[in-house]
């Protein structure tokens, strides 16, 4: 481990911090073991297994793990990793099983990740084996939050909800259908994956609150591509001016957007869509959302985003999304995506949504090849011996701003431009980073 | 003995054939040209542009190997409007993840003709069949290399081929380019 506090390149209060910790190797694998192995990470969510025998390959940090369904329904996430020597028992994308059979010796495993059957086990082993010890490593904690699947290798971390705090709002704004309907949401079939040469952090800090990078997206919004019709910018100018940067120093995560408010009488939260079924699905979810007093989400309608710590990032809405940059190296993160939509959207409300998706986000999105474009070129220009000597500025909105009114534990800006978020984001890193029990 | 030969009507096929051959040709100068405006009018107006992702599936289950239109979400998935979208965004001179422009060379091989459809004597449409290769070049070092097959269909419109349907079957799982800002 790296005797440097990690505080001395993070300097929150004067908001600078070191390139060190874009590019540095070391720093990176102090990350893998710190970070990586502590924190509350996205696997997956509910949708992409809903039967029995369903599992969906995924990420934690390095580490291939499975998501499974087992045949009692529970769900599971193990290291994808065969316990004899290693191999990955599972090199599939998605599908049904039984069980996992390693390809290597054949030990096979059932969707709980017990060892029920090892080759030779008589003969070999002269039936000494104590299969119960040799099972699938799980993660020591599971939490399904309104469908989307989340776990942690540390047995210590705090419960989800206690690791999101307050924070959880956000989620809940994306999570929830858009008429306040619980957790009235799933994936749509299909997980954009793709490499980027940039640090895993670009990417996190980006949606936890950056929302002065407008220069990057100049060209999209010369085109305008929607939401709501062509030609329409990708947000609306009511929203934009009543933007803010919540964050939560204590542990990292970041929303940008704006406070949480209640639904507001005089500005419909929604964009105005030239599809009619679009047009009536929002109309009446906006008027249900009235009705029944649903907590409003947090002036979102027309985008807003943030970053669960440290790397699940979300869109709210327009679209609505979750984005993990899964770590691959100090200067790679591979990236995968999911596209979120209402259960209850009517198919051509879908196919809008599917739409907007694809053409906003991922490799081939008008908006993220810019930003991606950015990440990529910062990182390279940030790793040479003298550039790495200068520190990146992060005195955005410095100093101004307070405690939230209604958030436990989160700061909010004063307006829209302001850099604290990351600095949250990194001083909560740092801390983790200096942590060594 | 060998077969008798229709002679007239095998050179027919040849002649649609090398046509078609020559339509993805100067397709690819277009694309590699830059000329984008001109490429975006080989296409239908009601033209699908799909680009699906591919998955690692078990033996036998192909049909999921694929992702599907429309239920599922690909990489491309477009019409004439998005299309368009693309082409404008490339012109702004401000997108950055092709400013400078990158330098791409769209290699077509392997053209042939799965069917023909006619009508009165006279085509009307044809599904064709063939590979790519794109290399892109861009800034000082990066380079990518995109290989697959495309299947397209063209249809006759006022004397011209256009294309009413392309499926680009890119042969990667996770994409290895940091970005789709090439045509395919
Ligand atoms: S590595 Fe899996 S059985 Fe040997
Ligand atoms: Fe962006």
């Amino acid at each position: 481990m790296i005797a440097t506090s990690m505080k001395r390149l993070v300097d929150v209060d004067s908001g600078i911090i070191s390139r060190e910790i874009f590019v540095n190797e070391e720093i990176y694998r102090q990350e893998q073991e710190r970070i990586f192995t502590r924190a509350w990470l996205f696997v997956g969510h509910e949708s992409q297994i809903a039967k029995p025998g369903d599992y969906f390959s995924s990420y934690m940090g390095e580490d291939p793990v499975v998501l499974s369904r087992d045949r009692q329904g529970q769900i599971h996430v193990f290291l994808n990793s065969c316990r004899h020597r290693g191999m990955k028992v599972c090199r599939y994308d998605e599908g049904n099983t039984p069980v996992f059979t390693c390809p290597y010796h054949g030990w096979s495993y059932g969707l709980d990740g017990s060892l029920v059957g090892v080759p030779r086990f008589k003969e070999g082993y002269y039936g000494e084996l104590d299969k119960s010890q040799w099972g699938l490593v799980e993660v020591a904690q599971l939490c399904n939050y309104k469908g989307t699947i989340w776990a942690t290798w540390d047995p210590k971390a705090p419960p989800f909800l206690e690791y999101l705090g307050d924070f959880r709002v956000f989620l809940d704004g994306t999570l929830d259908a858009f008429d306040g309907e619980d957790g009235g949401s799933e994936v749509l079939g299909g997980v954009h994956k793709w490499v980027i040469p940039t640090n895993w952090k670009f990417v996190a800090e980006n949606f936890n609150g950056d929302h002065y990078h407008h220069p990057t997206h100049i060209s999209v919004e010369a085109v305008g591509i929607g939401p709501g019709r062509t030609g329409e910018a990708r947000h609306s100018d009511v929203q934009r001016h009543r933007r803010h940067m919540t964050s939560f120093p204590e542990k990292g995560h970041g929303w940008r957007g704006g406070p949480p408010q209640s639904l507001d009488e005089e500005i419909y939260p929604f964009p105005r869509f030239e599809l009619p079924e679009a047009e009536a699905y929002f109309q009446a979810a906006y008027d249900r959302r009235k009705k029944i007093g649903a907590p409003s989400p947090p002036t979102w309608m027309f985008g807003g985003g943030g970053n669960v710590f440290p790397n699940a990032s979300f869109h709210i809405a327009f679209p609505r999304s979750i984005c993990v940059s899964h770590p691959r190296g100090p200067l790679h993160t591979e990236m995968w995506r999911w596209y979120l939509v209402d259960k209850n959207f009517p198919d051509a409300v879908k196919d809008h949504f599917r739409h907007y998706s694809m053409r906003y986000g991922g490799p081939a999105g008008m908006t993220e090849q810019d930003d991606m474009e950015n990440w990529c070129y910062a990182t390279a220009a940030s790793k040479g011996p003298i550039a790495r000597r200068y520190d990146y500025n992060y005195q955005l909105g410095l100093g101004h701003g307070g405690v939230h009114p209604r958030l436990q534990g989160a700061w909010v800006s004063d307006g829209e431009f302001s850099e604290r978020n990351a600095l949250s984001m990194y001083g909560h890193w740092a801390e983790m980073m200096d942590r060594a029990d | 003995m060998a077969a008798a030969i229709d002679t007239g009507a095998d050179l027919e096929r040849l002649l649609l054939v090398r046509d078609i051959e020559e339509f993805f040709y100067a397709e690819a100068d277009l694309l590699d040209e830059r000329r984008f405006v001109e490429w975006l009018d080989l296409f239908t107006d009601d033209v699908q542009y799909l680009m699906p992702m591919r998955r690692n599936v078990k033996f036998g289950e192909w049909e999921r190997e694929t992702t599907k239109s429309p239920e599922e979400v690909s990489w491309f998935d477009d019409n004439k409007t998005t299309l368009t979208q693309r082409v404008n965004q490339l012109l702004t001179g401000v997108h950055w993840a092709e400013e400078p422009r990158s330098r791409v060379c769209h290699v077509v091989s392997g053209v042939r003709i799965k069917e023909v459809t006619t009508q009165n004597g006279e085509v009307t449409a044809v599904d064709t069949g063939s590979r790519f290769v794109v290399y892109r070049n861009r800034l000082e070092m990066e380079t990518d290399l995109f290989v697959g097959r495309r299947e397209d269909t063209l249809r006759r419109v006022g004397g011209q081929w256009k294309i009413a349907r392309r499926v680009i079957l890119l042969e990667q799982n996770v994409l290895l380019a940091k970005n789709l800002t090439v045509f395919f």
